[in-house]
């Protein structure tokens, strides 16, 4: 049997090229993997009825990016965000995650899908380790819910128990002062919708025992049209209404709920009301509809949050949304820990991502935490106030106070066996 | 189920003239959109997959046109024509080709119609949400009629939409191109010994078709978000009102568009977790009672 030797190609030059290599070549190699960029996959919506939060949840992650690639990066290495678009549809949001872990090698995921979507994500990275940031699902118990816990998991959202002890505060006390007794319920029939609204209701009747939830109706997501969920509030004559419908569902349901002169005999409390991309769509905004904020340039009032707004309108000519502030503030927690690391060893940036304080534009006092018991935000500003038709859009903002949130938050987790 | 809220509801006349008329107009918006899917099944055999978007282009050409023009006539009849000449257009040069052919290929090629008329809308329009609005001229307050209420612009939809149904049956039951029509989907062949040109009938049936859905979706887009996708909805929805009507039959489609939209209304009082489901349950019984539908022919 004979071999092939290779033509031309002797031990001792086999030596010498690699000699030569080692001395020129191998430190480039390395220091291009020095600099190689540091891969963040983002599943969102970038099509359909809620385009414009996933498109806006995009844009402030890349002038966050912006900021950390030009301040240097993590010793030289930038971050590169690779973003998908889901089309709203939860099976896709888990392939692209999939796709982006396995075939584009991302290390750490940004998911900026709403809860149908980001449950769907936690699945997925529960199997495969990745260090993930949920920014924009709010079901409470994606990070409330013990069993749907795990290391690598953080929620960088707003969360529907705080905020349904705030607007259940603020809703008992309207509802006190006006006398509104007989409430009805109109919320998209899915876990966000159903969770938020059952804990929005919960807290508004334990703050005022007067309030009586008296039909309740479930629209689907991104439904096309509200007659029918319109004509049972009208039949039962509520005097105050609440839903947790957001963006093209909020809007296309205030414009229908207006030409039947719903709002002439109930109050609206839509706790997703104040983002600029529901206020600034919906042509015939009802004066005095009682909303959480979502996003506002002027709550908090403080310079960087409307220095933030500038930027973002400077550079996408349009405002930030609740996903926008949601989006910037994972990428400044991710890019601290990253920096405290000094590299991304992802069991390393989760143990420091866990209790992490950062001063943000978007803090109830200034800062916001990542806690570290259930490795979800808190201490974001959350308020209350009513709607006006034209700029600032809402006024009487009413400030949450975190003391009572978390003392109630933590009686409601007990309560449901997760305490 | 909340069948006592449903009989308190039928036997109260505010709440009777409430969902009678919201489930009317939101009958006779399907009708437009489902007698132009079954009028070109009945004459072209042309199962329409790709009928949701001209839908949904008849609501961006309504846009587009309101915009500058601030009139709500002018976006109804610029989503009207839009649509009729877009259909015209796909017809001529794709769907004219697959005449015949087995539904996969009908579905492959309208699927196709789908994907390309969504792209081009995000690249028109973006891939956000839109809203027109309710035209300052509609926003009255509602009629209280019998302690009900009707929305002003819902009773001027409601009349723009049984206008174009009497035209529309009047069309096809009175005039020479209503007999061609009906001629031509019954026999093709004699029609064009006559000395007809069907690939003009053809194409005429395919604009009106078109046409419908175009003006169902103008004629919606001040009350419903128009967006990329927007055509999927109102296409499963006309699909069982065809099934129901029975395949070709315009006035089974308005029986059948008329029903689901009263449970719609009804049913959200009734059995508000279970409207879809009764639809398809509808669909079912008459798919077992009567398999040819409510208008369709025996045999």
């Amino acid at each position: 049997m004979s071999t092939i030797k290779p033509p031309g190609l002797h031990r001792r030059r086999l030596i010498g090229v690699g000699a030569a290599a080692a001395i020129t070549g191998f430190p480039n190699i390395g220091f291009t993997q020095a600099r190689q960029p540091i891969k963040i996959g983002v599943p969102t919506i970038l099509s359909g009825r809620v385009a414009q939060l996933g498109i806006s949840s995009r844009n402030a992650m890349q002038i966050e990016v912006d900021a950390f690639n030009a301040s240097g990066g993590l010793d030289g290495r930038p971050i590169e965000l690779i973003v998908r678009d889901s089309r709203g549809v939860p099976a896709e949001a888990a392939r692209i995650a999939r796709e982006m872990i396995s075939s584009d090698a991302v290390e750490f995921l940004f998911d900026a899908e709403p809860s149908s979507g980001g449950f769907a994500i936690h699945e997925v990275v529960r199997e495969t380790g990745t260090v993930t940031l949920h920014i924009n699902s709010e079901t409470s118990s994606l990070t409330a819910d013990p069993r749907q816990r795990f290391w690598n998991a953080f929620r960088v959202a707003r969360q529907g128990i705080h905020d349904s002890i705030a607007g259940g505060y603020y809703a008992a006390s309207v509802a006190r002062s006006r006398n509104l007794r007989r409430w009805m319920t109109i919320s998209p029939d899915y876990a966000y919708g159903r969770d938020t609204t059952a804990e929005f209701v919960e807290f508004a009747r334990s703050f005022n025992a007067d309030i009586q939830i008296t039909g309740e109706t479930w629209p689907r997501l991104f439904q096309a049209d509200y007659t029918e969920n319109i004509t049972r509030l009208n039949q039962g004559r509520p005097q105050a209404v609440y839903s947790c419908l957001w963006a093209g569902d909020l809007v296309t349901f205030v414009e229908q709920a207006s030409i039947f002169g719903l709002f002439a005999q109930s109050q609206l409390f839509a706790v997703n009301m104040a983002d600029y991309t529901t206020l600034q769509q919906v042509r015939n905004l009802p004066r005095g509809v009682h909303s959480g904020n979502r996003y506002l340039r002027n709550f908090p009032t403080v310079p960087e949050n409307l220095a933030f707004a500038t930027e973002y309108n400077r550079r996408f000519n349009t405002f930030p949304t609740n996903w926008s502030w949601q989006s910037a503030t994972a990428v400044r927690l991710l890019t601290t820990a990253l920096r405290q690391v000094g590299g991304t060893n992802p069991r390393e940036v989760a143990a420091k991502l866990k209790g992490m304080t950062i001063e943000s534009p978007f803090g109830a006092e200034g800062t916001v935490t990542m806690r570290a018991e259930d490795q979800t935000l808190v201490d974001y500003a959350i308020g209350w106030g009513t709607t006006i038709s034209a700029d600032p859009f809402v006024e009487n903002m009413q400030k949450a106070d975190w003391a009572t949130i978390r003392r109630l938050e933590a009686e409601w987790k007990r309560g449901k066996g997760w305490g | 189920m909340e069948l006592t809220e449903l009989g308190e509801c039928v036997s109260s006349l505010s709440c009777v003239v409430t969902q009678l008329a919201a489930g009317l107009t939101i009958g006779m918006l399907l009708f437009l959109v489902a007698s132009g899917l079954t009028l070109i099944f009945g004459v072209l055999g042309l199962v329409n997959f790709a009928h949701g978007s001209l839908y949904m282009m008849g609501a961006y050409f309504a846009l587009a046109a309101y915009g500058p023009t601030g009139s709500f006539a002018l976006a109804v009849l610029a989503g009207t024509l839009g649509a009729a000449l877009l259909g015209l257009f796909f017809e001529r040069f794709l769907l004219s080709r697959i005449y015949g052919q087995d539904v996969l290929m009908q579905l492959l090629v309208c699927y196709a119609i789908i994907l390309i008329l969504d792209d081009v809308v995000k690249i028109i329009w973006g891939a956000d949400f839109r809203n027109m609005g309710v035209p300052p001229a509609f926003l009255h307050p509602p009629f209280i009629i019998g302690g009900g209420v009707v929305p002003y612009f819902y009773a001027i939809l409601f009349g723009i939409t049984a206008l174009i149904a009497v035209a529309l049956s009047y069309g096809m039951s009175r005039t020479r191109f209503g007999r061609i029509v009906r001629a031509a989907a019954v026999n093709p062949g004699m029609v064009g010994a006559l000395g007809i040109n069907t690939t003009v009938v053809y194409a005429a049936v395919f604009a009106i078709g078109a046409g419908l859905a175009g003006a169902a979706g103008a004629l919606s887009a001040p009350i419903r978000s128009v967006v990329p996708g927007a055509g999927v909805s109102i296409l499963i929805e006309s699909f069982i009102v065809t099934v129901i009507g029975g395949m070709g039959s315009i006035g089974g489609a308005l029986a059948a568009s008329l029903i689901l939209g009263l449970t719609r209304s009804f049913g959200s009082i009734g059995f508000p977790l279970f409207v879809e489901g009764a639809m398809f349950v509808i669909m079912a019984l008459v798919l077992i009672l009567r398999p040819s539908g409510l208008g369709g022919r025996r045999g």
